[in-house]
């Protein structure tokens, strides 16, 4: 045998998934909620998700060169990020502030902590907070869908419940950020994750669960708290980030039940981005739950038992 | 006999964290064809578990087939014998496909095949006699694993065995040695699961084939419900076709809902586990007095030119095997495989050989070099590990040399099946991982 052979530890042979598969289908899932944010609140939200995208991008390959690692755009997780971060967006933002956005995201959320999988919080949640602490103002100017007019309120939990009605609540058709109003369209592509088995259920249904059962409880309206103020956009896709999640099923469950409780306790204070600092809260918990739920190994009770 | 009693049965307890595998049993209808001897065989004195062999023989001895070329005094261990006849040429080290180096006896064969002179039936009459004779035959493992036979039948009073479990479930892609022998060798089969269950006292016998192997489950079952079986003992189980489906613990958890403690064998809790051609080698033996000189590979792979189920004498070079395979493509093979592609062991060349545990030998073309990138802590090594480790946790463990944090997460239920590895869409080499972490574990422990 003349040529030399490959020489591995087994096995030999690797699922058809990949890291880029699985972003892939996340961007696929997140497109309904993104073109309709396009229609309802017009052009500029589509220069805002163009903008964001690539300035993750370009921010992710400019961090990879500096730091001397694979630049690793090819993941598209950048552009994840990048999308989830312009859906979090209001419209009228504007474009210099949405890239201070994708800096901290990627630059200092992601790639100074060592790049994929190694960030703690969530970037796109992390940037979202920076926007609303550093420009409550602009962060919180919404607008009424077709009208380009502006409204200054924090989604319909802050205006008065009644104003709204079921119809619009599903459809969306209030201020709000570009991708979170279209309960329907997100509820559409959590679902398409969980088809093609990149989501769990379990996160999103025991983080809604729990804010609606919490509201329902203390007096409020369980529907209108489910359907407003990035409740779905959070739970189906950003509390579900692989990276800051728990691994098991039963730190899944603990994750989504504290997110829901942060976010009503933080709601009932009158104060909005309840689900980001939720996310944002339980994300650092992580490390925490994965102990605490730590599973015990098959036979691990038979030799208990002994 | 009442045939309704006698129905297919199904597993009663499937462990739902297993990957699905594309089967690639491409040479399933290959009817086994029997190699010549090749010029020479090189035979090590290793080819199981436990003590290496002592070589019996002197250079320039004849040895006929079947012949005891190499054997041990010490218990956890099998003989060897001449799988060609012919004269003993040489003594040589090999290293073996793990890296270990292992003595060898070189036969230069003559061609003729002839048999040991006087071989006839083994008479079986106790349970010494079974054990003498499993030894006697050289039997391990045939499944992979290659632990001596014989250890496992001799067991404490203590210990009552209620069901012997032929695993004829054969879960890697690509290899179909098994099928081959349920179609092929049926007739062995059952005089070895005869021998077992009269000998050990065993009630009951499940054959345990997946389910898409239904030619062979067909077989065996018509087979099974001979006349010999008057009470109904020996059934048939059609598993899930899921990996690790043919592993010890997966399998008796399948079949009987038991789950083996760590650090105990199956004959805590009353079953013993035999693979399908292991069982067929010694009905073989006792049939004939013939041990096991050769066995029956799969050789497959998009780098072989005629893939086939092959009888090969045991020490017969890989690159002899492909040759009587037609031989590579023209571009060569980029990966040899010594086992399946889910736990075979990669070969540096073609000059390694055919031992007692070797199912298959895969010759792979254009070749996917997997590249790692960062893990994403999507968990799915971890959901799809048959014993709910963590491999992901394993890794960051051993990154940051958490000593403490190692030895708290359960490496030594590890038996390396490569889920792990197989459903990471991050190309990790989480298999390799946690191999390193059993090693890494057991050096911190001796400290």
């Amino acid at each position: 045998m003349t040529h030399q052979l490959v020489v591995g530890s087994s096995p030999h042979i690797h699922t058809p998934d990949t890291t880029r598969g699985i972003m892939a289908d996340v961007l696929i899932a997140l497109a309904p909620a993104a073109v309709f944010g396009i229609i309802w609140y017009g052009w500029r939200s589509a220069v805002l998700i163009a903008v964001c995208v690539a300035a993750c991008v370009l921010f992710e390959v400019i961090s990879c060169r500096v730091l001397n690692h694979d630049v690793t755009v090819g993941d598209l997780s950048a552009a994840v990020t990048g999308l989830l971060l312009a859906l979090n967006l209001p419209s009228g933002l504007p474009v210099w502030m949405a890239v201070i956005g994708c800096f901290v995201a990627i630059v200092v959320v992601k790639q100074m902590f060592g790049g994929l999988g190694h960030n703690f919080v969530n970037p796109a949640i992390a940037a979202r907070i920076v926007l609303f602490i550093s420009f409550p103002l602009q962060m919180t100017t919404f607008h009424r869908p077709f009208s380009g007019v502006s409204v200054t309120q924090a989604t319909p939990l802050a205006a008065d419940a009644g104003e709204f009605t079921l119809k619009q609540l599903l459809l969306g058709d209030y201020a709000g950020c570009i991708g979170e109003t279209s309960v329907v369209l997100l509820g559409i592509g959590a679902l398409y994750l969980m088809i093609r088995g990149v989501i769990k259920p379990v996160i999103p249904v025991s983080f809604i669960g729990t804010v609606a059962l919490l509201t329902w409880l203390t007096g409020g309206q369980p529907l209108v708290a489910v359907c407003s103020g990035g409740l779905m956009l959070g739970a189906c896709f950003m509390a579900t980030d692989y990276v800051t999640s728990p691994v098991t099923n039963w730190g899944k469950l603990i994750f989504g039940i504290g997110c829901g409780i942060v976010t009503v306790v933080i709601r009932s204070g009158a104060a909005a981005e309840g689900v980001s600092f939720s996310i944002l809260f339980m994300n650092l918990l992580v490390p925490h739950i994965d102990n605490w739920t730590r599973r015990k190994p098959f036979g691990w009770e038979a030799q208990k038992h002994e | 006999m009442d045939k309704s009693k006698d129905e297919i049965l199904f597993p009663v307890g499937n462990i739902p964290r297993n990957v699905l595998l594309p089967h690639q049993k491409n040479t399933a209808e290959c009817e086994t064809v029997v190699m010549p001897a090749p010029a020479t065989v090189t035979i090590p004195m290793r080819q199981h578990i436990g003590v290496p062999c002592v070589p019996t023989v002197k250079i320039g001895d004849a040895v006929f087939v079947g012949s005891v070329i190499g054997d041990s005094d010490r218990p956890v261990s099998a003989p060897i014998h001449a799988s060609v006849s012919g004269t003993v040429k040489a003594f040589t080290k090999m290293m073996m496909p793990d890296g270990s180096e292992t003595d060898c006896v070189v036969i230069e064969s003559d061609g003729k095949m002839t048999p040991v002179p006087n071989l006839a039936p083994v008479e079986i009459h106790s349970t010494e006699d079974l054990i003498k004779a499993t030894r006697d035959c050289g039997l391990v493992g045939l499944g992979g694993a290659g632990f001596p036979t014989h250890i496992k039948f001799r067991l404490p009073d203590e210990k009552k065995i209620d069901t012997l479990i032929i695993n004829g479930s054969e879960c890697e892609p690509y290899i179909t040695a098994d099928y081959r022998c349920c179609m092929e060798d049926y007739d062995d089969i059952l005089t070895g699961v005869y021998l077992v269950k009269e000998q050990l006292k065993i009630d009951d016998v499940i054959i345990a084939i997946e389910a898409n192997k239904k030619k062979a489950i067909d077989k065996m079952y018509s087979i099974a419900a001979d006349k010999r079986d008057t009470h109904n003992n020996i059934r048939l189980m059609e598993l899930q076709t899921r990996y690790p489906q043919g592993a010890e613990k997966v399998l008796i958890y399948s079949v009987l809902k038991r789950t083996i403690p760590a650090g105990k064998l199956p004959a805590d809790i009353g079953c013993i586990v035999m693979n399908i051609t292991s069982i067929a080698a010694l009905g073989h033996y006792a049939k004939t007095g013939m041990p096991l000189v050769s066995r029956r590979v799969t050789v497959d792979g998009s780098a072989v030119k005629e893939p086939k189920n092959v009888i090969v004498p045991l020490g017969t070079s890989v690159a002899d095997l492909m040759e009587f395979c037609g031989g590579y493509t023209e571009d060569g093979p980029s990966r040899l495989i010594m086992g399946g592609p889910m736990m075979g062991t990669t070969l540096l060349d073609d000059t390694a050989v055919i031992t007692k545990t070797s199912n298959a030998v895969l010759a792979q073309g254009e070749d996917e070099i997997p590249h790692p990138t960062g893990c994403i802590h999507c968990g799915r090594c971890a959901s799809h590990c048959p014993m709910k480790l963590n491999p992901a946790e394993v890794e960051r463990a051993l990154r940051a040399k958490n000593d403490e944090t190692l030895k708290e997460l359960n490496l030594t239920y590890c038996m390396e099946c490569g889920c792990c590895s197989y459903s990471c869409p991050a190309r990790r080499p989480l298999a390799q991982v946690m191999r390193i972490a059993k090693k890494e574990l057991r050096r911190i422990e001796a400290k």
